[in-house]
C-alpha cells in the first residue's frame, strides 16, 4: 500500500475511530466505577429506622419509652379523585389543610415522581385505626408506623432531652454517622447516651425499573439488613424522687439536684422552668413556642447557670481556714452586726456575738467569715497575697468548684473561681488586698458556681472529705459506665476537719426555732438533717433562696442542693424544698405536721418576681 | 432515469453503491430506535406515536427518503457544479438573517420557526460550503499552493464559520475545522495540520501546566523539526537535546538557589547579632518577605530565563535560515514566535473571549476543575450511563440511566448514551465500525471518481461525517468538551437528518453518475 495522501487519511480515520474504542473499552469493560454509580441510580434503598432504647430509673421504672404514631404518606402519583371532606373528618384536619399539601406535592411532581410523602406526622394510633377503616377509599394514601418517645413521668425535659431530626449543622458535625431524615437525641440523657440509644439503621434494597417504578426486592432481600435496635439504659435517677422534685420547683425558676453521696449517683436534677415531656415526643412542632417563653425552658440551669454561692460558700473557707490553720474550732470572733473595716463594713443580721466555729455556721455569721478569709489571705506564710489567693483557690477547686465536674451529663459548664491573675488585672497587682476581695468569704463577688457544683459541695461534705464525680448513667446490661466515676476525689482538706463542718450544720437546722439555727423550717424528726443557708444578694431584685442539705447526719444517703431564684433568704424557699425532697426520699411521705409546709411549697409561684425581658 | 434521449449506461441496481445507502439506512434505523428507547420511560407510547420524538423522527425518516429519491431520480448530477456559488450565496443569506430572524434556542440564534417545524441554516451550510468548494477546487488550473487560491479556499470555509460563530454556535463552526483534512488531500501542506495540533496542544499545556512547559514543548519540537527538514539531526542531538533537557531543569534548580540564598541571609544575621537561632530565624523571614533587598535570585522565575535563551537563539536561527534562504525554517521561526504569543494570550482567550460556558466545559474536560454536579453533570451521567452498559449492554429499551433522564438531551446530543447502556460495548464499536465503513467507502468512491468535482464534494462529506461523529462520540465518553452537536443520521432531529441525507446522497448520485458512463 502507497503511503500516499488519501491512505494517510484513512489511517487517520482508523485511529481516530480506535482512540473512541479504546476510551470505550476503558469505560465499559476495564472501570467499574460506573457501573457502581449506575447501580446507585437504580437501587433504591428504604431505610428502616430502629427503635430507640428505652431509659430506665434506678429502680426500673421507665422514664422514656416508646410508643407507635403513624405517619400519614402519600404517593401524589396514585392518587385519584377523593372526597377531600371525607378525610379531613377522618383526620381530624381541615380540608384545607389537605388541599394545601396536596397543591405543595403538585406543584413538586417532578421531584417527587413516584415517591412517597409525608402528608401528616405522628397521628395517634386511634386517629389512624378510623383511617385505616376507609382506607379503600383513599388510593395512594398510606399509613407509616413509626416510633415515637413517650415519657411514663415527668422528669423534666431538660434532663432526659429531646430528640429530633438532625439538622444540617448536626450533619456537618457528624458527617458519616447520620444522614438527612436520621432521629438524634439532641439535649439530656438523650445526647449524652446517644450512641447507645440509637441503635443501628437497617435497610430494605429494591429495584427500580427504568419507569422509575419500585419492581421487586433487590435479590429477593438476601443484602436487606435488619434495623438493630437501640441499647436500654438505666439512669442513677429515681423516677418519683424526680417526679416530686419537679412539683416542688413548678412555677419557680432555679434548679434542685440530689446525689447519693456514696456513689455520686444523681437521684434528682430539675431545672425549672422546665421543658414539658409533653412537647418533647414532638419537640419540632413547639420548638418556637418553647424558643419564645421569656423564662428561657431551655437553659439548663442545673449544669449551666453559673450563680454566686452566697453563704454556703462559707462551708468552703471555713475548711480551708481550718486546713491552713489560721483559727481553730474554738476560735470565736466578734460580729457587731457585720464587719468592719476602715469605714466600710460588711453586713450580719442580729445574733449572739461573739461565736465560735460551729455556732457561725450554724447562725451564719458574715463577721466571722470575713476573719477567716482575712486570715487566710494575709497568711504570713506567703509573701504576697497572690500566693495566698492562688493557694485558696486550689482548695476551692479541688472542691470542685470553678471547672467542670467531668458529668456524663452534656453541656456542662465550669463556672469560675477567681486567681489573682483576675484580680491583677483588674486592680493592678499589688492594688488589692483581702478587704479588696473580702466578700469571696460569703460566697459573693467573683465566684460562680452551678447548682451541681453546690450539690457536689454537699455530697463532698456528707462524705466527710472527697467525691465521686456526679453522674446520671448507671452500669447496666449493655452499658458499662466510665471508671472514672468510681474513684474517690478527695479534696486539699484533711478529712478531720469535716465533722466540725457538719455539727455546725446539724446545728443549723436541728436547734430548734428560736435558737438563732438558720435553718430549721428544714429540721424532720429522726432524719438528723444537716444543712446551710445561703442568701446570694441579687443588684437585680429579690435575693437568691439557696440551701445544700444531706442526711442523715452519719451514712448520708441524700445530698441536696436547691437554688431558688428571687426566693429571698435561704430558708424561705430553699431550705423547705430541699428538706421535702430528702424527707420524701428516706421517709417515702411527708409527715403530717410538715403537709401545711409541703402544699405552701408546691403552690408557691415565685414567677413573678423574676425580671425577665418580654 | 430511463434510456431516454441517448444516455445509456448502466442500470440502476448496478449504478447505485448500495453498500453506501444499506449503511446509511442502518445507521438511520439504529437511531430512530434508541430514539424511541430513550423518550419511551417519559412518554410511554407507540414507536409511530406523532406526538412523542420517535414518532416525529420516523416522519423525518420519510420525508428523508423522498429527499434521497428525489435527488436519485429526479435531479440531474450535472446542475451541483453550476448551481453551487447561487446556492451557497443563498445560504449565506439565510446565514445571517437568522441572527436577527430567528429564534432564540438555549441562547444562541440559530433556528427558523416555521409553525411547528423548526430548522437550522447551519445544518444547510455544510452542503452549500461543500458544493461551493468542490465546484471552486475543480476548476481548471485551480493550485492551492497558489496564493490567491489559497485564500479564496479559506474565505469560502471561513465567512459560513464565521457567521454560525456569531449565532453562538460554536459546535457547528468546529465542523468546519474538517475541511482542513479535505485540503491536505488536495495537496495542502501536511504542516498545516500539524501547526493547527501544535496550536491546540500549547493551549492545553498553558491552562493545564504551565506557559514554561508549553514554551518548551514548543521550543523542543520546533527545533527537531527545524533540523530534521534541513538534515541536520546531528546538531539537534547535540546541541538541541542537553539545552531542552538543562531547562527543564531550570525550575527545580532556581528553587533550591532561592531556598539556599536565603538561608545565607539568616545566617548572616545570626552571626552579626548573636541573638537565639529561632528568634532570627522568624525576623528574617519577615526581612525576606517585606525588604526590598531580597536576594535577587528569588526575583528570577524560570520563564524569564526560557525567554531569554529563546531571545538569543531565535535570532541567530533567523540568521542562518536567511543567510540559507531555507523558506522552511524561516517559516517554522514566525510559527514560533507565533506560538510564544499564542502562549501568552492563551489566558486572555480562555478567559475573556470564550463564554463562560464554553470556559466551564474547557475545564471540566481538562480536569481542572471537577464539577460532576454543575457543568460536569452531563458528562458525567453520561459516562455512567456508557459504562453501565458493560460487553453486550442491558438490553434494548431496559437502560436505566437513558430512560430516568439522568443523562439530559439524551434523545438528541446525547443518544449515544442509550446505544451505550443498552447495546454495551459490542453495540458501541458496531456503531463507530458503521460509521468508519461509511466514511470509509466515501472517501474510496471519491479516489476512484475521475472527476475532481465528485472526489472533492465526497472528501467534504466524509470530513464533515468525521468531524460530527468524533466530536458527538468524543464528547458522550469525555474525551472532548460538550459541544453541542448532533451525531449524523442517528440523533432526533429533522434538520440534521434531512441535512446529512442530502449531503450523503448528493454524493451518492455523483457518484452514480460516474459509474453509469465508466
Amino acid at each position: 500500500m502507497k503511503l500516499n495522501r488519501e491512505n494517510k487519511l484513512l489511517i487517520g480515520l482508523c485511529t481516530a475511530a480506535g482512540i473512541l474504542i479504546i476510551k470505550l473499552f476503558g469505560i465499559q469493560i476495564v472501570e467499574d466505577k460506573y457501573k457502581l454509580s449506575a447501580e446507585n441510580n437504580t437501587m433504591v434503598y428504604s431505610t428502616i429506622y430502629p427503635t430507640r432504647g428505652i431509659i430506665h430509673d434506678r429502680n426500673g421504672n421507665i422514664l422514656v419509652g416508646n410508643r407507635v404514631a403513624y405517619d400519614l404518606m402519600v404517593t401524589p402519583k396514585e392518587v385519584e379523585e377523593f372526597d377531600t371532606l371525607a378525610l379531613a373528618e377522618v383526620l381530624d384536619v381541615t380540608p384545607e389543610a389537605i388541599k394545601e399539601k396536596m397543591d405543595e406535592f403538585y406543584r413538586n411532581r417532578r421531584r417527587i415522581g413516584y415517591q412517597s410523602v409525608v402528608m401528616f406526622k405522628q397521628l395517634p394510633p386511634e386517629t389512624y385505626m378510623k383511617f385505616a377503616e376507609v382506607a379503600y377509599r383513599f388510593p395512594g394514601f398510606r399509613g407509616q408506623a413509626r416510633s415515637i418517645r413517650e415519657y411514663p413521668f415527668n422528669a423534666g425535659g431538660n434532663l432526659l432531652g429531646y430528640v429530633s431530626e438532625v439538622n444540617s449543622n448536626y450533619l456537618a458535625k457528624h458527617p458519616d454517622e447520620y444522614k438527612a431524615g436520621d432521629y438524634a437525641g439532641m439535649t439530656g440523657i438523650e445526647a449524652a447516651r446517644e450512641k447507645e440509644l440509637r441503635g443501628e439503621k437497617g435497610y430494605n434494597i429494591w429495584l427500580r425499573n427504568s419507569r422509575n417504578k419500585i419492581e421487586s426486592r433487590y435479590q429477593d432481600g438476601e443484602l436487606d439488613k435488619e434495623a438493630v435496635p437501640g441499647d436500654d439504659i438505666t439512669t442513677t435517677i429515681d423516677a418519683t424522687l424526680q417526679n416530686y422534685g419537679q412539683m416542688l420547683m413548678n412555677n419557680k425558676v432555679g434548679s434542685l439536684i440530689a446525689i447519693e453521696p456514696s456513689t455520686g449517683e444523681i437521684l434528682t436534677m430539675v431545672s425549672s422552668p422546665g421543658i414539658d415531656v409533653d412537647m418533647l415526643a414532638n419537640f419540632g412542632e413547639h420548638y418556637n413556642e418553647i424558643l419564645a417563653n421569656p423564662y428561657k425552658p431551655m437553659f439548663n440551669r442545673t449544669v449551666q447557670a453559673p450563680y454566686p454561692p452566697g453563704s454556703v460558700f462559707k462551708l468552703v473557707n471555713g475548711l480551708i481556714g481550718l486546713e491552713e490553720g489560721v483559727f481553730t474550732p474554738s476560735t470565736t470572733y466578734p460580729c457587731s452586726m457585720g464587719y468592719h473595716f476602715g469605714r466600710s463594713k460588711l453586713g450580719c443580721h442580729e445574733h449572739k456575738s461573739p461565736v465560735n466555729f460551729e455556732e457561725s455556721i450554724m447562725m451564719s455569721c458574715n463577721a466571722y467569715y470575713c476573719y477567716v478569709l482575712r486570715g487566710i489571705l494575709e497568711n504570713p506564710k506567703y509573701e504576697f497575697i497572690d500566693d495566698a489567693l492562688d493557694t485558696w483557690r486550689r482548695y476551692v477547686m479541688s472542691f470542685g468548684f470553678g471547672q467542670k465536674l467531668g458529668s456524663d451529663f452534656p453541656s456542662e459548664l465550669g463556672g469560675f473561681i477567681p486567681d489573682s491573675k483576675y484580680y491583677n488585672r483588674y486592680y493592678r497587682k499589688g492594688g488589692w488586698k483581702a478587704t479588696t476581695v473580702i466578700s469571696l468569704s460569703i460566697g459573693q463577688g467573683e465566684i460562680g458556681c452551678t447548682p451541681l457544683h453546690l450539690a457536689n459541695l454537699c455530697a463532698t461534705i456528707a462524705n466527710r472529705g472527697h467525691y465521686y464525680i456526679p453522674h446520671i448513667i448507671k452500669d447496666s446490661e449493655n452499658v458499662t459506665i466510665d471508671p472514672k466515676y468510681k474513684e474517690r476525689h478527695y479534696t486539699l482538706v484533711d478529712t478531720t476537719h469535716f465533722p466540725k463542718v457538719i455539727g455546725g450544720m446539724y446545728r443549723a437546722v436541728n436547734s430548734g426555732f428560736g435558737s438563732g439555727g438558720t435553718a430549721s423550717i428544714a429540721a424532720v424528726e429522726g432524719l438528723d438533717i444537716c444543712g446551710k443557708t445561703g442568701t446570694a444578694q441579687n443588684p437585680h431584685g429579690h435575693d437568691h433562696s439557696v440551701f445544700i442539705c444531706f442526711a442523715p447526719r452519719d451514712n448520708p444517703k441524700i445530698a441536696v442542693a436547691a437554688y431558688v431564684e428571687n426566693g429571698g433568704f435561704g430558708a424561705s424557699y430553699a431550705a423547705p424544698i430541699a428538706s421535702l425532697l430528702t424527707e420524701m426520699y428516706l421517709n417515702g411521705e411527708i409527715k403530717d405536721d410538715r403537709k401545711a409546709l409541703e402544699k405552701r411549697m408546691l403552690e408557691a409561684n415565685l414567677l413573678d418576681r423574676v425580671k425577665v425581658r418580654k | 432515469m430511463r434510456d431516454l434521449g441517448g444516455h445509456r449506461g448502466r442500470g440502476l441496481a448496478k449504478t447505485i453503491d448500495w453498500k453506501l445507502v444499506i449503511c446509511y439506512l442502518l445507521l438511520i434505523l439504529i437511531g430512530w430506535a434508541n430514539i424511541y428507547a430513550a423518550v419511551q420511560a417519559d412518554e410511554p407510547a407507540s414507536i409511530f406515536d406523532w406526538s412523542c420524538r420517535s414518532g416525529k423522527q420516523f416522519i423525518w425518516i420519510l420525508t428523508s427518503f423522498g429527499l434521497a429519491t428525489f435527488i436519485l431520480f429526479a435531479l440531474n448530477p450535472r446542475v451541483y457544479e453550476g448551481l453551487s456559488t447561487p446556492i451557497y450565496i443563498f445560504t449565506l443569506g439565510l446565514l445571517v438573517a437568522v441572527i436577527f430572524l430567528g429564534i432564540e434556542v438555549k441562547g444562541s440564534r440559530s433556528w427558523f420557526e416555521f409553525g411547528p417545524v423548526r430548522f437550522q441554516p447551519a445544518e444547510i451550510s455544510k452542503i452549500s460550503t461543500s458544493l461551493m468548494l468542490a465546484a471552486v477546487m475543480s476548476r481548471l488550473g485551480y493550485k492551492i499552493g497558489r496564493v490567491r487560491d489559497f485564500i479564496v479556499t479559506a474565505l469560502i470555509i471561513l465567512v459560513p464559520m464565521g457567521i454560525i460563530v456569531l449565532q453562538s454556535e460554536t459546535g457547528s463552526a468546529l465542523v468546519y475545522v474538517g475541511f482542513i483534512f479535505m485540503l491536505y488531500r488536495e495537496g495542502l501542506s501536511g504542516w498545516f495540520i500539524f501547526i493547527a495540533g501544535m496550536a491546540i496542544l500549547l493551549f492545553i499545556l498553558t491552562l493545564t501546566a504551565s506557559p514554561f512547559v508549553a514554551i518548551l514543548v514548543m521550543a523542543g519540537v520546533g527545533s527537531l523539526c527545524m533540523c530534521l527538514y534541513s538534515g541536520r539531526i546531528k546538531w539537534w542531538m547535540i546541541i538541541g537535546v542537553p539545552l531542552i533537557t538543562l531547562m527543564a531543569f531550570v525550575p527545580m534548580i532556581l528553587d533550591k538557589a532561592v531556598e539556599a540564598a536565603e538561608d545565607a541571609v539568616v545566617a548572616e544575621m545570626v552571626t552579626e547579632e548573636g541573638a537565639s537561632t529561632a528568634e532570627v530565624a522568624s525576623v528574617a523571614e519577615e526581612n525576606v518577605e517585606e525588604d526590598a533587598e531580597v536576594p535577587f535570585i528569588a526575583r528570577v522565575k524560570p520563564l524569564y530565563i526560557l525567554l531569554i535563551a529563546l531571545g538569543i537563539l531565535l535570532p541567530v536561527a533567523a540568521y542562518f535560515s536567511f543567510r540559507e534562504m531555507n523558506m522552511f525554517s524561516q517559516l517554522a521561526l514566525v510559527a514560533m514566535v507565533g506560538g510564544i504569543m499564542l502562549v501568552f494570550s492563551a489566558d486572555f482567550i480562555f478567559n475573556k473571549v470564550l463564554q463562560d460556558h464554553q470556559r466551564k466545559r474547557i475545564e471540566v474536560l481538562l480536569g481542572m476543575k471537577e464539577d460532576p454536579a454543575g457543568v460536569g453533570y452531563n458528562v458525567n451521567q453520561s459516562k455512567i450511563a456508557i459504562g453501565s452498559g458493560g460487553m453486550f449492554g442491558k438490553g434494548y429499551l431496559n437502560g436505566t440511566q437513558t430512560t430516568f433522564g439522568f443523562v439530559p438531551e439524551q434523545s438528541t446530543d446525547f443518544i449515544f448514551c442509550t446505544i451505550g447502556e443498552e447495546w454495551g460495548f459490542f453495540g458501541c464499536t458496531l456503531v463507530i465500525l458503521l460509521y468508519v465503513f461509511l466514511i470509509w467507502r466515501i472517501i474510496k468512491n471519491a479516489e476512484r471518481s475521475r472527476e475532481a468535482f465528485t472526489r472533492i464534494y465526497g472528501y467534504c462529506v466524509a470530513c464533515c461525517i468525521f468531524m460530527h461523529l468524533f466530536i458527538n462520540i468524543g464528547m458522550t465518553i469525555g474525551l472532548m468538551p460538550v459541544i453541542g452537536i448532533p451525531l449524523p443520521l442517528v440523533s432526533y432531529g429533522g434538520s440534521s437528518l434531512w441535512a446529512f441525507t442530502i449531503l450523503i446522497f448528493i454524493f451518492i448520485a455523483l457518484d452514480r453518475n460516474e459509474r453509469k458512463y465508466f
